[in-house]
């Protein structure tokens, strides 16, 4: 094992101890503070760091259009993840930040990594103006729904310009997002309305492209109950503007917890509880030497959902220091459209 | 029917299980001779690798600051937010009461794989202690050092070069007291698309471009490659002793083929069968074999734990997994061992005719009536060994050579021996002296195979040793005269070269310039070196041929001294001349051996070399001192130099000669298992014999020879053909190593080892050899004393 993966085993996996809502005090053992319901979120302030919780990130994901109609998928993540329940100046500060980038097409999947340590300004995030960088990997803009982004790696990079066409969106109960039966939780929110433009650089050569793209943040310090051993998470967008976000956690015993939003053009959320959402995997491949479903049927009744969501890349295996599966999806069925699968746990 | 000649076939098995423990053993003990060498082999690498990556001399190429300078950390912050993949580094010294130790500070999220201590890597080390409290990684001795001072948790970790600890950035940047600033930045080999250059990012800071394997690795290869042929040797004195056992057992069961035969059994059948129980046997003992080999191994190497994770793969600290690559040569060997073995007794039995009768005898017999031809054919061997080591050339050549001349001498033994005994025959007086020499003789056949594995064996330990040890003499020569100057620094240009040599004015007891040119001599790419001669010079480097004062007449620019390599590859030898620069012809007055340097080289005055070159400035000194700590401490401090720029040579010394002498240890350790696999063998051959043997006794006894007279006549004839192999083995020893040292090494380096003699290390291994031996018969000699005389009785009653 490495030191990196190391690291990132300590940091991401779920503890042990089980604390939600402990005595009421709101904090797990290690001191870190811990999600409660009925989240009242203070803007621009909560788009930025929250050190006394456990685990957060910047999660964005775009699905692009070349001119010629090829498509691309974009991921660009910024992960915080702390070794203690504060945060200081020079390299004792106990923040860890790690951060993904990938272009897949269907025939490549480029990946980078980069790690670093907080309180040496080598990667953070700051508010006003709103920045998320580490290194030279970047997501900033004078305000939170006009950024630009940009990211490299050996063989890629990319620069892309953000821009909100539509509200942030609330997961859960106001943005207080139920994980497990046992109430686990994060505070999860999305501004899934972003219209891209930009270039990507690529080993074959420069692509313009245009696209929408879908940013979560999230922030929790347990987000999985300690029998959970992954997740299948999906965001789609639909043709006639409409979005799902469904997520499904895997369970040791084979059983399922699923939450899942719909989200209407204009921003107007309905959450759905446990069971409403449902996902199988219809067809596997070998990824990475693992066996991992590639095909899914997406069902939300009450919504007449009935979809089957594909991968444009199977091969989409992030091979970083924890790694994962994540790309662009194709939607058809009762509801046609793109979107993003990931999918951890899988060994 | 398969069913029933399998049954048949184990039965022979069933009731010889002696004979299925020494094919079992052979095989196993060869395979694991043969994976514990490789193990040495691996460990050795392992510790340079490590020393290489500690000792900073490494595979990343690096951003350091002007002399006198450091990087302040928003440098390497501003260069990470350009896209450059960079690591911080922090390098000081930390004094403690036994002096000054360097503290290496890394982090170990941006740093490029394999830059961290090993120990790190392990699933219980607690990464978040390191990152956030602080801990220390260092061997035992530089550990005990901080530990006196720094009130950090200090983890040994023996793969840290000695005089070094490693911890994070941050606790460096504490303990140094040089919060904000670090030495260098290391750069990681990958580097993402498009980024803007460094020269235009960081003019300010040099880049040193990461070194292709250092010197020191390359006079290393050449020692593996040595310890891998003593691998091969061993397997074979292993697979001797297989050969011995499948011979013997295919004789016995020479009966049983030709009943089976008669009931039906097709030959192609059969032969797949045996075929498939031989193999089942060589899988069987290639797992004990890669096991024991591993346990060899872990009982020789004393840090095994570290460094058996490059070897095995073991990625979970206290649990090793055998990596697949491993078990999978252990396999081939083995297999491919017993396949040689079993050849000539499978081609046997396929050609034996239906009904010839079975003799329970013929095995040893045969042995006796092909002495002739064997003889011939080791003529042939030997014969064509020396035509090789005339005529040919290349690596082949070289390891065919070795093939043929112990080939040939293993088959000559018992030609030899026969006709050593029959003089002592001849020359003997006394009934009793007359039949012990006349039935030594008559043994001979059943013992030669297990004498030919003794043969082997000693010669090839009588072949390492002086490999090993004259390579130890060779290395640590080369290590005092290459390495003099205890420490080793580096500026950037002519100001700050002026500058370092009016500092170390009356500071150091000698200044030495490294001024060096890459250019062609002789039609050929080499180094010219200027030299300031003094002290060091004269009375450090060694010549391998020289005429007069070779020193004098080099600072009087009247002479050249070469490398063995530039002499070698040119024709060039003491007397000659060559051409330094266009106008400039030199008569070569000596010739220096030059160990892991692939190029050629040429040295002469740095007055003449300042004329003929004088744009070359040096910006590398030697500095000889006799207190390296304090002048390092004032370089730092008062002229400002950066710890990185500085190579401390004692350390380096140090570091080599105790991996080597690690290694050293191993290989003797090794010698005596070799011993007594070979004693092993003699062992199962006298037992074997004991049995077939007490027709000839019995009349012996009869006549008048006690039983026990009897065993120490038996033990006596151990020793005596012990004896008689060891003092044979004596020259093929030193023949094998000759080849080594002078053909095999050439042929794979360019350079030759010098071979030097150690007739007492010779004397203890013809003694380990004979306390072999001894050791082997004096069960056979027991058992043999304590016959019941009605066995011997039932020799004449013919009813055995």
């Amino acid at each position: 094992m490495s030191v990196r993966a190391l690291v990132l085993a300590l940091c991401l996996l779920p503890c042990a101890a089980l604390a939600q809502g402990f005595a009421g005090l709101g904090t797990d053992a290690d001191g870190f503070a811990v999600p409660q319901p009925n989240p009242r979120f203070d803007f621009p302030a909560d788009h930025g760091p929250h050190p006394d919780y456990r685990i957060e990130w910047w999660y964005l994901t775009a699905n692009l259009t070349g001119p010629d109609g090829a498509i691309y998928g974009v991921q660009w993540t910024l992960f915080r993840s702390a070794l203690a329940p504060h945060s200081e100046e020079g390299w004792g500060d106990p923040q860890i930040w790690f951060a993904h980038a990938a272009v897949t097409t269907p025939e490549d999947h480029f990946v980078a990594e980069r790690l670093a340590r907080g309180g040496i300004g080598q990667a953070g995030v700051t508010v006003q103006p709103f920045a998320a960088w580490i290194d030279d990997w970047q997501m900033a803009g004078a305000r939170f729904d006009q950024m630009r982004l940009t990211a490299s790696g050996p063989a890629f990079r990319y620069d892309l310009a953000l821009s909100a066409q539509g509200p942030l969106v609330f997961h859960g109960e106001g943005g207080y997002s139920v994980k497990s039966a046992k109430g686990q939780a994060s505070y999860y929110y999305s501004q899934p309305f972003f219209a891209v433009d930009g270039v990507l650089s690529l080993p074959q050569g420069d692509v313009p492209v245009t696209g929408a793209a879908w940013l979560d943040r999230e922030w929790s310090s347990q987000p999985l109950a300690e029998d959970q051993t992954g997740w299948d998470w999906f965001s789609l967008s639909f043709e006639a503007g409409t979005k799902l976000m469904g997520f499904r956690l895997r369970q040791e015993d084979g059983s399922h917890f699923t939450s899942a939003t719909w989200i209407e053009p204009d921003g107007v959320t309905t959450a759905f509880p446990d069971g409403a959402f449902q996902a199988t995997p219809l067809e596997q491949t070998q990824v990475a030497g693992r066996t991992v479903p590639i095909r899914w049927r997406v069902e939300l009744p009450e919504k007449g959902v009935d979809v089957t969501v594909g991968a444009v890349n199977p091969q989409s295996w992030m091979d970083v220091s924890l790694p994962y599966w994540e790309g662009p999806v194709l939607i058809t069925g009762s509801h046609r459209g793109r979107g993003y699968l990931e999918m951890t746990g899988y060994e | 029917m398969t069913g029933a000649a399998l049954a048949a076939l184990w039965s022979h098995w069933a009731r010889n299980p002696l004979q299925l423990f020494t094919l079992i053993a052979g095989l196993a003990l060869a395979t694991a001779l043969w994976s514990g060498v490789q193990a040495i082999n691996a460990e050795a690498r392992a510790s340079y690798d490590a020393a290489a990556a500690t000792l900073g001399e490494g595979r990343f190429d690096q951003l350091l600051p002007r002399v006198g300078e450091t990087i302040p950390q928003e440098r390497y912050i501003a260069l990470r937010r350009a896209g450059w993949q960079v690591s911080p580094v922090l390098e000081g010294r930390l004094a403690t009461p036994d002096g000054s130790i360097r503290l290496l500070g890394l982090d170990p999220m941006t740093s490029p794989g394999g830059l961290s201590p090993v120990a790190l890597g392990g699933e219980d080390m607690d990464l978040v202690s390191f990152l956030s409290d602080g801990i220390i990684f260092a061997d035992a001795v530089t550990a005990a050092q901080i530990a006196s001072v720094v009130d950090l948790e200090v983890i040994v970790d023996p793969s840290v070069a000695p005089g070094l600890a490693l911890t994070d950035i941050g606790v460096a940047q504490r303990l140094l007291d040089r919060g904000g600033v670090l030495t260098r930045l290391i750069l990681a080999q990958v580097q993402p698309k498009g980024l803007v250059p460094l020269t235009e990012l960081a003019p300010d800071l040099m880049r040193r471009v990461a070194q292709e394997g250092s010197d020191l690795g390359r006079l290393t290869d050449s020692f593996h490659l040595n310890l891998t042929a003593f691998g091969f040797l061993s397997f074979a004195v292993g697979i001797f002793i297989v050969h011995g056992a499948i011979g013997l057992a295919f004789e016995q069961r020479r009966t049983m083929v030709r009943t089976l035969r008669a009931l039906g059994l097709p030959l192609r059948r059969l032969v797949w069968l045996m075929v498939a129980e031989l193999a089942v046997f060589a899988l069987l003992a290639g797992t004990l074999g890669v096991v024991l080999g591993y346990l060899i191994a872990a009982m020789l190497l004393p840090d095994v734990a570290a460094t058996l994770r490059g070897l095995y793969g073991a990625d979970v600290a206290g649990s090793i997994r055998l990596r697949p690559g491993w078990w999978l040569s252990g396999y081939a060997i083995a297999l491919g061992g017993t396949a040689m073995a079993a050849a000539g007794a499978l081609w046997q039995i396929a050609r034996m005719p239906l009904l010839a009768s079975a003799r329970p005898r013929a095995w040893v017999m045969a042995r006796g009536a092909g002495a002739a031809r064997s003889g011939a054919l080791a003529a042939g061997l030997l014969l064509g060994a020396g035509a090789l080591a005339l005529w040919g050339s290349g690596m082949v050549m070289g390891f065919a050579l070795l093939a043929c001349l112990l080939t040939g001498a293993a088959l000559a033994l018992p030609l030899l021996l026969r006709i050593v005994l029959g003089i002592c025959q001849a020359r003997a007086r006394g009934v009793v002296a007359h039949w012990f020499w006349a039935d030594t003789r008559q043994q001979l056949p059943g013992m030669s195979l297990a004498l030919m594995a003794l043969l082997l064996a000693i010669a090839a330990n009588i072949g390492v040793s002086t490999m090993v040890s004259s390579f130890r003499l060779t290395f640590v020569g080369f290590l005092d005269q290459r390495l003099a100057p205890e420490l080793f620094v580096g500026v950037e240009d002519a100001r700050e070269a002026a500058a370092l040599e009016a500092f170390l004015e009356g500071r150091a007891r000698e200044v030495l310039p490294v001024l060096s040119v890459e250019t062609r001599m002789a039609g050929l790419p080499a180094d010219l070196y200027g030299a300031r001669i003094g002290m060091t010079y004269r009375e450090n480097w060694r010549f391998l041929a020289s005429d007069g004062p070779v020193w004098d007449r080099v600072a009087a620019g009247e002479a050249v001294i070469v490398n063995e390599q530039l002499a070698r590859r040119s024709g060039l030898w003491v007397g000659g001349e060559l051409a330094v620069a266009p106008d400039v012809i030199l008569p070569v007055i000596g010739i220096v051996a030059d160990y892991g340097n692939p190029i050629g080289q040429a040295v002469i005055s740095e007055a003449l070399f300042q004329r003929l070159f004088p744009d070359i400035i040096a910006t590398r000194f030697g500095l000889r001192t006799d207190d390296a700590d304090r002048l390092r401490t004032a370089l730092t401090s008062e002229f400002g130099m950066s710890e990185a720029v500085m190579i401390d040579q004692k350390d380096i010394k140090a570091f080599s000669l105790e991996v080597f002498e690690r290694t050293f240890t191993v290989t003797g350790a090794l010698n005596v298992l070799t011993l007594a696999v070979a004693g092993f063998a003699i062992l199962m051959s006298l037992l074997t014999l004991a049995a077939i043997r007490l027709p000839q006794l019995a009349p012996v006894w009869a006549l008048g020879l006690t039983r026990a007279t009897l065993g120490r006549l038996e033990l006596l004839r151990a020793v005596v053909l012990a004896l008689l192999t060891a003092v044979l083995a004596l020259p093929l020893g030193l023949a094998l190593a000759w080849v080594l040292l002078t053909i095999v090494n050439v042929e794979a380096f360019g350079w030759r080892l010098p071979m030097y003699l150690f007739p007492l290390d010779y004397a203890r291994l013809g003694l380990f050899a004979l306390m072999a031996a001894v050791m082997a018969a004096l069960w056979p000699a027991r058992r043999l004393a304590r016959t019941a005389p009605g066995e011997l009785l039932k020799v004449f009653a013919n009813e055995r």
